[in-house]
């Protein structure tokens, strides 16, 4: 456990906390000024947050203690893959507790316990979003291993400090087909898990076709500040992974000096890759529920080819 | 439970090793045999007292023997007067020590539960002399089917296994019908594989000339491939029916709801184990491994059974008929593992296939506690709500609040989420798997692939299927008058099911404490250093990665207090549920387990086929306008209805047809006898 390390993944919880709002607050403005409108200002995340948690808490007729705790459990998941995972540095000192798998568990954790949370209140749309949101996650999870599977075979290890190491040190190793297979994989995964277009519409005002604000939909005040915040936060740190997966360079290893550097690069990388979704999304209807299955059974198939590529074409 | 006697009474017994495995060993079966006479001869009152202490007497001296055989103690006695003509041979090594342990803890809690579980409640007792006795027999004779050395020893151990749970799955056989018809399917399958196991087995041991399991072990990997083939095939088909692997697995859904729930906790958590038993002990160390293609076929298995299995508890609406599909996945899971590590064994990969093989029996074990957590306290719920439809349940969070948190943290283990004790045996599962790519040549990297998507694929589908479990079942509002008036369990049903969660727990946070008794009977079949070490962070042989449960848990913990105390603080106020403005919402409007499922089913359409009938019934003056209309859905098991209904479809004719063979003539006997004997004495004659 090295100092660096410490300092670089308590700025990783804090930049991930701090900045993740903002990353919604930019894909917001840019879509809106795709679309011609003026759009409300990338602080507008941060100003709704403030506002929901001036507000009064609410206990919905019939709901237990799984509903109070679900906002908490996922804002918890999501601040401590954001501790774990290399965003500024490879080195933090949770970096040997939790590997990929265990990532995407935690993250899975999160997901699971909101469901729960919507099952809880005892109405149709909360079971409706949590049994939707369940076929997502049983469905990714697959195209997810076998995307850590190529990433590690190369590696020899799922450690992300791994992973990010070598792919610095050999960066030929992310034009490898394998690798590019495995990104397109990984990008269908970031974009069902986050629950953007076209599996899921964020800003969608209809409950019938709603996914993920479904299962939140009794949530008010500080218990939605939670959720927003925390689903902001998940968004960031895999658009993050994605790209240190894949673009490691810029990021901190053990040394202290060169931490403010791999905050601004990252802060960069993520804001062009939040972007460049935000403006995808401009052009992209939602799929109807039951041909997502097929985007992510194509997902998982050029997994598939990954692993084959990374047995066979090295 | 001879055992004992024979070493009380001493005779020309030979006993050596472990002083303390055996005496606990005997300890076990003494209790066993106790129990059974408290269970036949005590009064009704008292009766399910007696038996159920014997019973978890006996389970946690089985624990202590399994235990200290593990630590290095072996044990082993010859006991020539118990059995004509072979005597009984018992040998508790490394490998049979962690079977007996985790027999031993899910007896005890099986034990305690079933105190106050078989007392008169509502209309339902399981207070008679057959269910009471059998019970701690049931549990000696898996106590005394990994100590085992002999095949004569070992078959009968397996037969009064087969035997007792038979009776006890038929406890209820007065109040239901459908309880027979369980029993019957039970008794068939579980007899074929005992005669296929019989078979394999006998031939064995008359290719080895000898049949201790010594004498196997020396001549085990000098017998030609064929006969060793054909040994492992009928040892593998008889084990695989006893662990519930698809397609032999028709008997777990069937048997599962209909047996009590201890005793289905017994089975569920138990006895599939020995399957896995039987198969690792014959496979790895009485034949020493074996080419690529058993190893193929066993991970097929196990891969089609865990994808089938969960698929079904996915759909499932039973609470019970849920957790024993679940049965068949988690079996399919270890035998992954188990064929992944004989495949990487021939391939010469001995690290590797420790790795996998210590990751399929820390994942036996954790199915064993977080099943027995499940099954107890799905037969608490269904002993309070009279039901264990799940889209009769709900709302028992407030109603059984202790059963609730219990089933939980059962569920959370069973979806192998981080915080349960089932995600830290995939995750070496998945860890093996990956890691097995490079080394083993080309049926490996096309194998392993595939292999780990199985995974994924019944890791994500768990998730589902026990979010459904407990989201419909324990939370929201009651969907019948029964979950309603659900009562919580008496403190025994608490405290036995609770046992198993603090297990579950132990198992989840510091997986460390039983890894090394793993990595002990690992050795006895793969020979080797150990594969996971490390007190908090797993390290693995071989592989560089690592995981700690335990920081993970507390990094967790930690953030959930910060956020507690800071964000979600302030006193809450009471609020109506968004109801559209409709007026208040019915519990006829919640999400039931059938509707939570339905996406997924209508994904897996090709491979569930439900049938589904649709009837609009218009009015008479005009075919516009609907009258009724009545939906009917049936998710049936479709292998059975494939696999099994021509099968004794055939056997239905064929005993019609035989039925005209015998009209009654004694003529016709007699000359059907002198035909018989006739053709015999030109056989006879031919031959010779």
């Amino acid at each position: 456990m090295t100092p660096a390390g410490t300092v670089g993944a308590a700025a990783q919880v804090l930049l991930v906390g701090a900045g993740s709002p903002l990353l919604v607050g930019v894909m917001r403005q840019v879509r809106a000024r795709m679309e011609g409108r003026a759009g409300a200002g990338v602080w507008q995340p941060w100003r709704d947050l403030r506002k929901l948690l001036r507000k009064e808490a609410i206990a919905p007729d019939g709901t237990g203690p799984l509903f109070r705790l679900a906002p908490l459990v996922l804002a918890g998941t999501a601040l401590v893959v954001a501790a774990v995972v290399p965003i500024a540095t490879t080195a933090s000192p949770l970096d040997g507790s939790a590997d990929l798998f265990a990532v995407t568990a935690l993250l899975a954790l999160g997901t699971v316990a909101l469901a729960l949370g919507g099952l809880d209140t005892a109405t149709a749309f909360g079971g409706m979003g949590a049994s939707r949101e369940m076929v997502v996650l049983a469905l990714v999870e697959p195209t997810i291993l076998m995307s850590v599977f190529a990433l590690s075979a190369r590696v020899g290890s799922t450690d992300l400090g791994a992973i990010v190491t070598s792919t610095l040190h050999r960066p030929e190793l992310v034009a490898s087909p394998a690798s590019l297979l495995a990104a397109v994989a990984l990008a269908v995964v970031v974009i069902a898990e986050t629950g953007r277009l076209p599996v899921d519409n964020p800003s969608t005002h209809l409950e019938l076709t709603m996914i993920h604000e479904a299962m939140v939909l009794e949530y008010a005040g500080p218990d939605l500040a939670l959720v927003e915040w925390a689903s902001a936060m998940r968004l960031t740190v895999l658009l993050g992974l994605f790209a240190n997966l894949f673009a490691p360079w810029g990021i901190a290893g053990a040394s202290l000096v060169m931490l403010p550097v791999a905050v601004v690069v990252f802060t960069v990388k993520v804001a062009l890759l939040g972007g460049a979704l935000a403006a995808g999304e401009v052009f992209m209807a939602k799929l109807r529920m039951f041909r997502v299955p097929e985007l992510l059974a194509g997902s998982f198939v050029l997994a598939v080819l990954a692993v084959a590529a990374s047995f066979f074409l090295v | 439970m001879s055992g004992a006697s024979a070493l009380a009474s001493g005779g020309s017994a030979l006993v050596s090793g472990g002083s303390v495995t055996g005496v606990a060993f005997a300890v076990a079966m003494g209790a066993g045999l106790a129990g059974a006479v408290a269970g036949t001869w005590l009064p009704r009152r008292v009766r399910p007292l007696g038996a159920g202490v014997g019973t978890a007497v006996s389970g946690a001296a089985g624990a202590v023997a399994g235990v200290a055989a593990v630590a290095g103690h072996p044990w082993s006695a010859w006991l020539p007067d118990v059995l004509p003509l072979a005597g009984a041979r018992l040998t508790v090594d490394a490998l049979g020590g962690l079977f007996i342990a985790v027999t031993g803890v899910v007896g005890v809690c099986a034990g305690v539960y079933g105190i106050a579980y078989c007392r008169p409640h509502r209309s339902h007792a399981l207070d008679g002399r057959a269910v009471q006795a059998v019970t701690p027999l049931f549990l000696a004779a898996m106590l005394l089917v990994p100590a085992a050395a002999s095949v004569s020893t070992f078959l009968l151990a397996w037969e009064l296994m087969a035997v007792g749970s038979l009776v006890l799955v038929l406890a209820e056989h007065r109040h239901r019908a459908s309880v027979r018809e369980a029993g019957l399917w039970y008794a068939v399958m579980t007899q074929l594989g005992f005669v296929v196991l019989l078979g394999g087995l006998a031939g064995f041991a008359a290719a080895a000339h000898g049949e201790s399991f010594a004498r196997l072990r020396e001549a085990g990997g000098a017998l030609s491939p064929g006969v060793r083939a054909a040994v492992f095939a009928a040892v593998f088909a008889g084990c695989a029916s006893k662990a519930g692997v698809v397609p032999l697995h028709v008997w777990l859904p069937r048997a599962h709801p209909e047996a009590p729930a201890h005793v289905s906790a017994l089975m569920s958590a138990a006895m599939v184990n020995l399957g896995v038993y039987g198969i690792v002990r014959v496979g790895f160390d009485l034949l020493g491994g074996g080419p690529a293609w058993w190893w193929l076929m066993v991970l097929a298995a196990g891969a089609g059974s865990a994808l089938y299995g969960i698929l079904q508890a996915t759909v499932a609406t039973d609470l019970k008929r849920l957790l024993a599909y679940s049965t068949c996945e988690n079996m399919g899971l270890v035998l992954i593992g188990v064929g992944a590590a004989g495949l990487l064994g021939h391939a010469g990969a001995r690290t590797l296939a420790a790795l996998a093989m210590t990751a399929a029996l820390l994942h036996l074990v954790n199915h064993s506690a977080f099943k027995t957590v499940l099954f107890l306290a799905a037969g608490s719920v269904v002993r309070a709500a009279g039901t264990g439809d799940l889209d009769a349940l709900g709302g028992l969070r407030s109603r059984m609040p202790v059963t609730t948190v219990l089933f939980g943290l059962g569920a959370l283990g069973a979806s192998a989420l981080p915080l349960g004790n089932g995600f830290v045996s995939e995750w070496l599962l998945l860890q093996g798997l990956v890691k097995a790519l490079g080394s083993g040549g080309t049926a490996v990297a096309v194998t392993m692939p595939v292999a780990v998507a199985v995974v994924a694929l019944t890791a994500g589908l768990a998730v589902a299927t026990f979010v459904k479990a407990f989201g419909v079942g324990f939370l929201a509002r009651a969907r019948s008058v029964k979950a309603e008036r659900a009562e919580e369990s008496p403190p025994a049903m608490l405290a036995g099911t609770a046992l198993a969660a603090a297990a579950c727990v132990v198992l989840a946070l510091g997986p460390v404490a039983v890894l090394p008794g793993i990595a002990g009977a690992v050795r006895v079949m793969l020979p080797g250093p150990d594969a996971v070490t490390g007190p908090v962070t797993l390290r693995l042989h071989g592989v560089a990665s690592t995981l700690s449960p335990l920081w993970i848990a507390v990094a967790l913990v930690v953030v959930l207090a910060v956020l507690r105390m800071t964000v979600t603080r302030r006193a809450r106020r009471r609020a109506r549920l968004w109801d559209c403005g409709m007026g208040p919402l019915s519990p006829r409007m919640e999400y039931t387990a059938t509707s939570f499922a339905e996406p997924l089913q209508r994904v897996f359409d090709n491979v569930l086929a439900p049938e589904t009938d649709l009837r609009v019934t218009p009015l008479e003056e005009s075919s516009y306008l609907v009258e009724s209309v009545t939906y009917r859905a049936r998710l049936g098991d479709r292998i059975e209805h494939r696999l099994y209904r021509p099968v004794i479809a055939a056997a239905g004719w064929f005993g019609d047809v035989a039925r005209g063979l015998g009209n009654g003539s004694v003529h016709r006997y007699l000359g059907y006898g002198f035909c018989a004997f006739t053709g015999v004495l030109i056989v006879l004659a031919v031959t010779r």
